[in-house]
């Protein structure tokens, strides 16, 4: 008979994070056939992130925005039923030399396991924020935020995703706490190795074709547009990147810089894309889901056949997998906190679409089924 | 005097689309009102004190953008959200 906790880890939750509020997946059996869709929550704010901690304690945060009324953290602790809007929400210092306000919270990220009340959150203009108290109040990390280089890293206007640039993909390395990362769109890849105090670029080998060329060949050290970036928890030295040009992996045991394994993907597809998924428990395997980068950049499926790719060598080899999906005429694509992993075994696979669907696969993307469909544009699946 | 808010913050004012509220310019205002409702203020005003963009003040049942505005006894109306989809 299973114990109780045995029960407890069959449930799989899924938050699904729109551009109009939250809903849930919830399944309770092993096979995880059968989703149950809950929601809305939140209806009417667009919701970019929401995520479980999952140090064992009970937090779940969303980052939002209440349309026209500005940026919030919500915070649950009893696995969303009730909510509460943190009275200090990651806010720019009052009265600051480059005026900053926080358009929205986009990013969440669960601080260093040694550290169970520390999150840290990412947002537009482009903000890192820390959270000492398990997500009730915020403050800046001041290392960053006021880095004497930090607006040149960022860029101006021109440089920013359509809403506003982001700072996302924070990443705390599972052996040191001190040891961070964050990506910037547009703005590049940075490290920390002060707990946020200092920072560097790491965006060497990466291609940018937003800038001219440097004489002699030289590179861009920073002013590219990481996507989304992954470190493995079992090879915190592994790191994966789906970049505005191309798919790369970088071994910081073995340098820095980045190589684009996207090369290896066919060439009618490319390797231009949002999210960028590990899997638990193997280094070597990501899964990536290419958009069209071709021509005036549509940034839909290529040619209306949305498929995920899968490397499972370490980006030497990609695999087709878009059993189930549609065959063609699907125009949607995938954001960058839109595609995730489950910790089980085979790996389940979720994805939710521009389109408002969300698809899964319990056999590592062999197959997807349709666990629910006509909700708002998706901008997050995450699973706790 | 008399606050009038729109439907976007009531989940602040617990359901009231009127409120009553002190002070002698709509800075004032809002301060009362966040004492009383915490949290309504940072919806209207952003950090650096800027009324946040598609939201809009009337004192009087005239325009204002500034948040110095003498209020007296007028009337306050917040409106929200003049844009979307």
């Amino acid at each position: 008979m299973a114990s109780l906790s045995e029960a407890h880890m069959a449930q799989t939750v899924l938050f699904i994070s729109t551009r109009k509020g939250l809903w849930t997946l919830r399944t309770d059996s092993d096979d995880r056939q059968t989703f149950r869709l809950e929601g809305p929550q939140h209806l009417g704010s667009i919701v970019h992130h929401t995520v479980q901690d999952p140090r064992g304690g009970r937090t779940l945060l969303a980052a939002m925005r209440t349309g026209h009324l500005g940026p919030a953290v919500m915070r649950s602790v009893d696995g969303g039923k009730t909510w509460k809007e943190s009275p200090k929400p990651p806010v720019f210092p009052k009265g600051e030399a480059r005026a900053r306000a926080v358009d929205h919270v986009f990013w969440l990220t669960p601080g260093h396991a040694s550290q169970p009340d520390v999150w840290y959150a990412g947002t537009s203009p482009q903000g890192l924020f820390r959270s000492d108290d398990g997500g009730i109040t915020w403050g800046p990390v001041s290392g960053y935020n006021d880095h004497a280089d930090q607006a040149k890293w960022a860029g101006g206007d021109k440089d920013q995703t359509p809403d506003g640039g982001k700072l996302h993909s924070i990443l705390v390395d599972p052996r040191d706490a001190r040891h961070l990362y964050v990506g910037m769109s547009g703005g590049g890849f940075f490290e920390s190795t002060d707990e946020g105090a200092s920072w560097q670029p790491l965006s060497r080998g990466v291609e940018n074709h937003h800038l001219p060329k440097l004489p002699d060949g030289q590179e861009h050290t920073f002013g590219d547009d990481p996507h989304c970036v992954a470190m493995h928890p079992l090879r915190p030295d592994r790191l994966w990147q789906q970049n505005h040009f191309g798919i790369y992996r970088l071994d910081r045991d073995k340098g820095d810089r980045w190589t684009r394994v996207g090369r290896a993907m066919p060439k009618e597809v490319g390797d231009i894309g949002f999210p960028m998924v590990i899997h638990p428990r193997d280094p070597e395997t990501v899964w990536v889901f290419p958009m069209d980068g071709t021509d005036v950049w549509p940034r839909t499926s290529p040619g209306g056949k949305p498929a995920l790719y899968v490397t499972r060598d370490g980006g030497e080899s990609w695999l087709r997998q878009d059993g189930g999906l549609p065959e063609n005429q699907a125009w949607w694509t995938v954001k960058r906190q839109a595609m995730a992993a489950d910790a089980r075994d085979p790996v389940g696979l979720y994805l939710g679409t521009t389109s408002g669907e969300v698809w899964g696969s319990v056999d590592e993307g062999r197959s997807f089924t349709c666990l629910a469909r006509h909700l708002p544009q998706i901008y997050a699946v995450t699973v706790a | 005097m008399h606050v009038i808010v729109p439907t976007h913050l009531r989940s602040y004012t617990r359901g009231e689309s009127e409120v009553e509220a002190n002070g002698a310019t709509l800075a004032e205002v809002l301060l009362h009102l966040e004492a009383r409702f915490p949290g309504i203020r940072f919806r209207v005003v952003d950090e650096q004190d800027r009324i946040r963009p598609h939201v809009k003040f009337f004192v009087g049942g005239e325009e204002t953008n500034a948040l110095d505005t003498p209020v007296g006894e007028r009337e306050v109306q917040i409106v929200a959200a003049l844009s979307g989809g």
